[in-house]
């Protein structure tokens, strides 16, 4: 019951893109067309999925202090905390380069959809920072995958919703100098607003 | 007075072009307006909202920004001739991730209380794609001065629009600047603060309006 509302929490009350602006880059580039947007939604879903666990793996076995007991007693006092964002970078982009080639030998026509939109993967600030939230938040390994998994799904529904009212918007009439990125912010901004509303949901 | 064509890769050579021409003046100015990384490039667009409810963290932030892209950039540009194309990515994040880590134990260690309000913000500079973006468009092409100037163009012109954001945000949101109530000082006891501004939301729509003043300032229509 808990890993339910922790997942709900993640698609709805803490939306990586509208209450913590992750993954903006991408979001705001790639939402123009809803096929695509589910693509690279679908994408991020799957290696978000595969990252917050590995990650939660290195943090609790390397990275913490003490985490190196199990090599010997001599590594106890070991604290490699601050080496963080660079092997959690790193396990990233280890990881999508992994996934991409798995998904090109097994399944041709899923990379025909995803393949494009992997390697901007790596660099989407919504994998990052589910992992550093996750080391923040001290989860352990199962709610670690369910909050991994529920945030892509978040993030995944903020970019649908996005590209879906971008393709009806471009049927208005919107002021010269609002076209294009303005009037994006601005409707992303009333998103932001609907989903405040998800926050009485008692959890 | 300065030829270009007899540049030598020598940095020392400096009478060759002067140590500001124009060009390079250019390198610096542009971003600040007509090239905004954040307003027309859409870059970096993650950090400049999550971090600036108030002035001063944002402020911290954008010089850490500053400090990452200026100094990658110089790292890259000096290693840009034995960087193999095929891995050049997984070097370019190794160096930022680097320079980040830095900087996040340097404001662990003297600017605690702003560490923890920016907590996992610090990160992501990491990934925030004008860092990026300047190492694989300028710093992989260019030599070490050049470079360094287009960061510190990048970084200034970032910074102006999270400024701009979290002056207007704390500013009605919190009706203080700096944590100096503003309101209250020049008389005015019952200025009504807008919860939304503290809001993601608020963030959304400053940026929204400061993207429409300057398009249409510059005339500028994206199609």
């Amino acid at each position: 019951m808990e890993l339910i509302n922790l997942g709900i929490k993640a698609v709805f009350i803490e939306n990586m893109v509208l209450a913590y602006f992750l993954g903006m880059c991408s979001f705001l580039a790639v939402s123009k067309k809803v096929s695509t947007a589910t693509g690279l939604g679908v994408a991020v879903v799957f290696v978000l999925t595969i990252t917050v666990p590995m990650n939660w793996a290195l943090q609790e076995y390397v990275l913490n202090e003490g985490a190196l007991s199990w090599a010997g007693e001599q590594f106890a006092s070991i604290d490699l905390s601050f080496l963080r964002f660079i092997m959690f970078i790193a396990i990233i982009a280890a990881m999508v380069q992994l996934v991409e080639m798995v998904i090109e030998k097994a399944s041709p026509a899923l990379y025909g959809t995803l393949g494009i939109f992997l390697p901007l993967i790596a660099v989407n600030c919504a994998i990052l920072g589910s992992s550093l939230f996750m080391v923040q938040r001290d989860y352990t390994f199962v709610e670690a995958t369910v909050f991994g998994f529920s945030s892509g799904v978040g993030w995944l529904l903020a970019i649908v919703a996005l590209a879906a009212i971008r393709e009806r918007l471009k049927y208005s009439n919107v002021p010269d100098g609002l076209k294009g990125l303005g009037i994006t912010f601005l409707i992303t901004g009333l998103m932001g607003i609907a989903f405040l509303s998800f926050v009485g949901i008692a959890i | 007075m300065s030829t270009e064509v007899s540049e030598k890769p020598v940095v020392k050579k400096k009478e060759a072009e002067g140590l500001l021409s124009k060009r390079r003046k250019k390198l610096v100015s542009d971003p600040l307006n007509d090239d905004n990384p954040v307003t027309v490039q859409i870059l970096g667009i993650c950090s400049a909202l999550a971090v600036t409810t108030q002035v001063k963290p944002t402020m911290i932030m954008a010089i850490s920004v500053v400090a990452v892209v200026a100094f990658s950039n110089l790292v890259i540009s000096l290693m840009r001739n034995l960087i193999p194309g095929r891995v050049r990515i997984i070097v370019q994040l190794a160096v930022v991730a680097t320079l980040v880590t830095i900087v996040d134990q340097l404001l662990k260690a003297y600017f605690y209380d702003v560490w923890k309000v920016l907590s996992v913000f610090v990160g992501l500079i990491i990934t925030n794609c004008i860092v990026m973006g300047r190492l694989e468009a300028y710093a992989m092409a260019n030599k070490p001065y050049d470079s360094v100037l287009d960061g510190l163009g990048s970084g200034f012109g970032y910074s102006w629009v999270i400024l701009a954001v979290a002056f207007f945000r704390e500013l009605l949101g919190s009706a203080s600047i700096f944590g100096f109530k503003v309101f209250d000082a020049i008389g005015i006891h019952n200025f009504p603060t807008n919860g939304l501004m503290v809001s993601p939301v608020g963030a959304f729509i400053i940026l929204g309006l400061i993207v429409w003043v300057q398009r249409a300032r510059t005339g500028y229509v994206e199609r």
